[in-house]
């Protein structure tokens, strides 16, 4: 790759490149903001340059050299933002882990990935660190944000963030040409350097470290960016996990390519206050935060005054009926557009605003289904929420769906410069600008993952539609077979069935077996609300689980996704035959989900066996006693006696019935 | 935390005394209500900085003796000193004036106010300007204003409780409201808090931050602390010195190992066979 960069008139090819670039040409505009003691606090782009050159040259005085690797662990804060880009500018190459790690997990990624420094949000932090440190040998300092409760702690190898741009600035001001070197040096990059290794989040064993390269990632970044016409005026609000490609991607590399400015949380708790205090114009959620929001607004809707409740529901059908269209730009007769206008002023206006969507021009979804109501619900609010398919191993975007070409089912075509082919077995393979280089000392996987012409195995299994859309239907492997011989797509039955807002979560199983069989799980907010108007009284999760009512309500909900089932002909032999609701909630701190709350299939028809017997052995009934891990990290046991329940099946319907009329 | 906004230090008065001295003392202090003892011929003392515990089997006597100490009760016999003074009959807001601040057992909140305004109210003693200013809001009055605001943020960032900033407390559970409370104590930063049953009605989890708080509040702000607790176990880990009641009478006192191995005391928790 040529050489290029800010001073050889170049296009920028790293992100501290880009940084210099922002604070020259976007100096005074605003590039980052938290709330803090009740205000917003602003940095432009050039207060943030000098914040991220005090860092570096700090980090630098401490010994941080060219290829080092740092860990940065917590939440969404600015300081932690700064140390990707403080890290980068160095070439040293940053490692963000999810905060919520157990201190084994991070133990994990810290010694895989070799860090000497790490930068940490807090006392939590600290503490999981330190102890684990004795097996985590080569990491020598930590630095942290914020000082509190950590006074009395031994500072030898424990330093405060202000500290060290403190020594920082001290360095400069006595030696001005590090100041220039540093610029020198930043500007001196072909971007070939690893521009960070982000941990996968472990649906399947470890976690593996995606090297991502600072050239690829500026490109993808600028693709995506041009694509969905992003510019200096928009703002995001970083609130998903630090650690995560998606928010690496689109606040931090999506907001350096264009300069725009992102804005932290106050606390995680306040996320949806902020939301609607920044009102940001790209916004990124995944699918089970759309249905949080949309199960709380009916929820406060069942609470409204009748003659709210109406227009309400009056006007929420009007949208359902020309939402969508009227946002595509489609024909749409007159009186249609009056009836949607006066809804807007009415009830989509006023519910975006306290939903923080006001000023959105683009959402997307992405990581899971999302179904199709609730996809439409935001749509025909006049929300322009589109979908992705995106994988850290391609710093996110594989595909993405084009403004006004939106449709709930798929995923899109290829992302800009992104080639994708569908292999023999059903796999999705792709090569897109922002490719990962390969996994962090561990060839054997990276070969496992891509094939020898170059292409990335997405382990998806997927079709094309008639229109070069691309539809996800499971995990390549994950698709099997009953024993008499109909396609299983678990994922594809679990997310029917969590498309209803009382059930959270569900576990499907059948490969290899005479039929299926799922475990699901209630949401507490749906269903406790639900309890709660019909005078239902409950001790705990547990208790809830396990009523006959609730029995009852789960059995209609299963026998409309077989009806749904019996009408697709490929799916129509894998109805459900039997079903239990699970005595406890499925948790990532029990190793059942992912942190990304992925369901982790495997691990859990290990944990439940004796269920998963019950399930396939007709019987009505199954004693089980589970671990579990409470909130504070002791353990615990639960013990429960789960129904099991028979559900009914339905004739496969070659084509739909025409209604009659 | 970052360092656009000034940080300002919440800490307790300096008020001379150097941490370990007495800043508290009873001496032989009896209260009675007609004829029921409540508290019998009691003495001992807080000294500057410690966490100290005031435990004992209910209607032991241990609220009446935080009321004692903040001057709602006017004990009939017996001397208090306080920083070397022998205390007079005292108002509580003289009490709360000369720097002790408390929380109730049942929690004392305006319900209808917000988290701000009711830790806000907290600093109602350390406002200067008078009444019309206020109104006025202009000048000398702002900045008194943005001045107190700035420590109750800092207060409700100490505490995590921004999310709850504009919420009227009246519909926060109640673990949340036992935090407000302790806001509202600490927006007066005082020399000695009174904490009377801080972690009563809360989960596990919530005693936690409680109790970390209380820590963080005595090991940051400098603030003595005198509770009142049930939880043997928070209060074992907690306190530096245990005082401990029976029937009005003291019947222990000492680091909490010594106060678990007393004889007395496990007496009055576990019964006597006669």
């Amino acid at each position: 790759m040529e050489a290029t960069g800010v001073t050889a008139g170049g296009k920028p090819v790293t992100f501290p490149q880009y940084l210099l670039l922002n604070a020259k040409r976007f100096a005074t505009r605003p590039a980052m903001r938290i709330k803090d003691y009740g205000i917003w606090q602003t940095w432009s782009w050039s207060e943030q340059r000098d914040e991220i050159r005090d860092l570096a040259l700090g980090l630098q005085a401490m010994g941080l050299e060219e290829g080092d690797r740092i860990a940065i662990v917590g939440s969404n804060r600015p300081r932690l933002y700064w140390a990707f880009c403080a890290a980068q500018s160095l070439k040293a190459i940053p490692v963000p882990v999810y905060a919520d790690s157990v201190a084994d997990e991070i133990a994990y990624v810290l010694n895989h990935a070799g860090v000497r420094f790490a930068i940490v949000q807090d006392q939590e932090q600290v503490d999981k660190l330190q102890s684990v440190a004795e097996d985590i040998p080569g990491l020598t300092d930590i630095i942290y944000d914020e000082p509190r409760g950590l006074r009395d702690y031994d500072h030898t190898h424990l330093h405060d963030f202000a500290t060290i741009q403190e020594k920082g600035r001290q360095a400069s001001a006595s030696n001005k040409a590090l100041v220039t070197d540093w610029e020198e040096r930043i500007r001196a990059s072909d971007g070939s350097e690893i521009s960070a290794i982000l941990y996968t989040s472990g649906t399947t064993g470890r976690s593996k470290g995606v090297m991502l390269t600072a050239a690829a990632s500026v490109k993808a970044a600028e693709d995506t960016a041009k694509f969905d016409h992003m510019t200096e005026n928009d703002e995001v609000l970083a609130y998903l996990p630090l650690a995560w490609v998606g928010d690496h991607y689109l606040n931090y590399a999506q907001g350096y390519a264009v300069g725009l400015c992102m804005s932290c949380p106050e606390s995680p708790e306040t996320v949806s206050q902020n939301l609607r205090e920044i009102g940001p114009t790209f916004y990124f959620a995944p699918p089970r935060v759309f249905e949080g929001l949309l199960t709380s607004v009916m929820i406060r809707m069942e609470d409204a005054s009748r003659i709210k409740k109406w227009l309400f529901d009056h006007y929420l059908a009007v949208a359902k009926k020309h939402g969508e269209r009227i946002l595509e730009g489609r024909p749409v007769p007159l009186s249609a557009r009056i009836s949607y206008w006066l809804g807007d002023k009415l009830i989509y206006g006023p519910l975006r605003n306290v939903l923080g969507f006001t000023r959105i021009r683009t959402a997307y979804t992405a990581g899971e289904a999302i179904g199709p109501d609730l996809f439409s619900f935001f749509r025909s609010l006049g929300i322009n929420l589109k979908q992705l398919y995106g994988q850290t191993e391609a710093f996110l975007y594989v595909t993405a769906q084009k403004d006004g070409d939106v449709r709930p089912d798929t995923v899109g075509p290829a992302a800009p410069d992104v080639e994708i082919r569908i292999a023999e077995n059903g796999e999705v393979q792709f090569r897109s600008p922002g490719m990962f280089t390969g996994y962090y000392g561990d060839e054997e996987k990276t070969k496992e993952t891509m094939t020898p012409d170059g292409w990335v195995m997405t382990g998806d299994a997927g079709i094309f539609d008639a229109e070069g859309h691309l539809k996800i239907i499971d995990r390549a492997k994950d698709v099997g077979k009953l024993t008499t011989g109909a396609l299983y797509a678990p994922k594809y039955i679990e997310n029917k069935l969590k498309f209803f807002p009382n059930i959270k979560e569900a576990v499907a199983f059948g490969n290899g077996r005479d039929f299926v069989a799922v475990f699901l799980n209630i949401d507490l907010t749906a269903v406790g609300n639900w309890a709660e108007r019909n005078n239902i009284s409950y001790g705990s999760y547990q208790e809830l689980a396990g009523l006959p009512q609730i029995y009852e309500m789960m059995a209609a909900h299963v026998d409309q996704v077989n009806r749904d089932l019996a009408a697709e002909p490929m799916m129509a032999g894998a109805q459900i035959k039997r079903f239990l609701v699970l005595h406890k909630e499925l948790e990532a701190d029990d190793g059942e989900l992912t942190r990304t709350q992925k369901v982790r299939r495997g691990f859990i028809a290990e944990r439940f066996e004796p269920l998963i017997e019950a399930l396939y052995n007709g019987s009505t009934e199954q004693f089980i006693e589970t671990d579990m891990t409470f909130e504070d990290g002791r353990k615990g046991v639960i013990r429960a006696t789960v129904k099991v329940a028979d559900a009914k099946t339905h004739p496969a319907v070659e084509t739909l019935p025409e209604a009659a009329e | 935390m970052n360092a656009r906004v000034k940080h300002v230090e919440l800490h307790a008065d300096d008020d001379g005394l150097a941490p370990g001295e007495v800043m508290l003392k009873l001496d032989n202090v009896s209260l009675s209500f007609g004829g029921v003892k409540a508290i019998s011929d009691i003495s001992f003392d807080i000294r500057k900085g410690e966490i100290r515990a005031i435990i004992g089997p209910n209607g032991a006597g241990k609220t009446s003796m935080l009321n004692v100490i903040n001057g709602f009760y006017h004990p009939q016999q017996g001397v208090i000193t306080f920083r070397g003074k022998a205390r007079s009959r005292m108002q509580p807001y003289e009490a709360a004036a000369s720097g002790i601040a408390r929380t109730f057992q049942n929690v004392a909140l305006f319900k209808g106010m917000s988290t701000l305004d009711n830790i806000m109210s907290g600093r109602t003693l350390k406002m200067h300007k008078n009444f019309f200013w206020q109104v006025l809001n202009v000048g000398p009055a702002r900045d008194e204003e943005i001045e107190h605001r700035l420590k109750v943020e800092e207060i409700i960032d100490f505490l995590e409780i921004q999310h709850i900033r504009k919420t009227p407390v009246g519909k926060l559970p109640y673990g949340l409201q036992k935090r407000v409370e302790l806001g509202r104590a600490l927006a007066m930063e005082p020399d000695l808090l009174l904490l009377d049953e801080p972690m009563a009605g809360m989960n596990l989890e919530e005693k936690e931050d409680m109790s970390r708080f209380i820590l963080d509040v005595n090991n940051q702000m400098g603030t003595t602390i005198a509770l009142i607790e049930h939880d043997m176990g928070v209060v074992m880990d907690i306190s530096d010195r245990v005082v401990v009641l029976d029937y009005g009478r003291k019947i222990g006192d000492g680091t909490p190992d010594e106060v678990k191995n007393n004889q007395d005391v496990i007496d009055a928790y576990l019964g006597v066979s006669h």
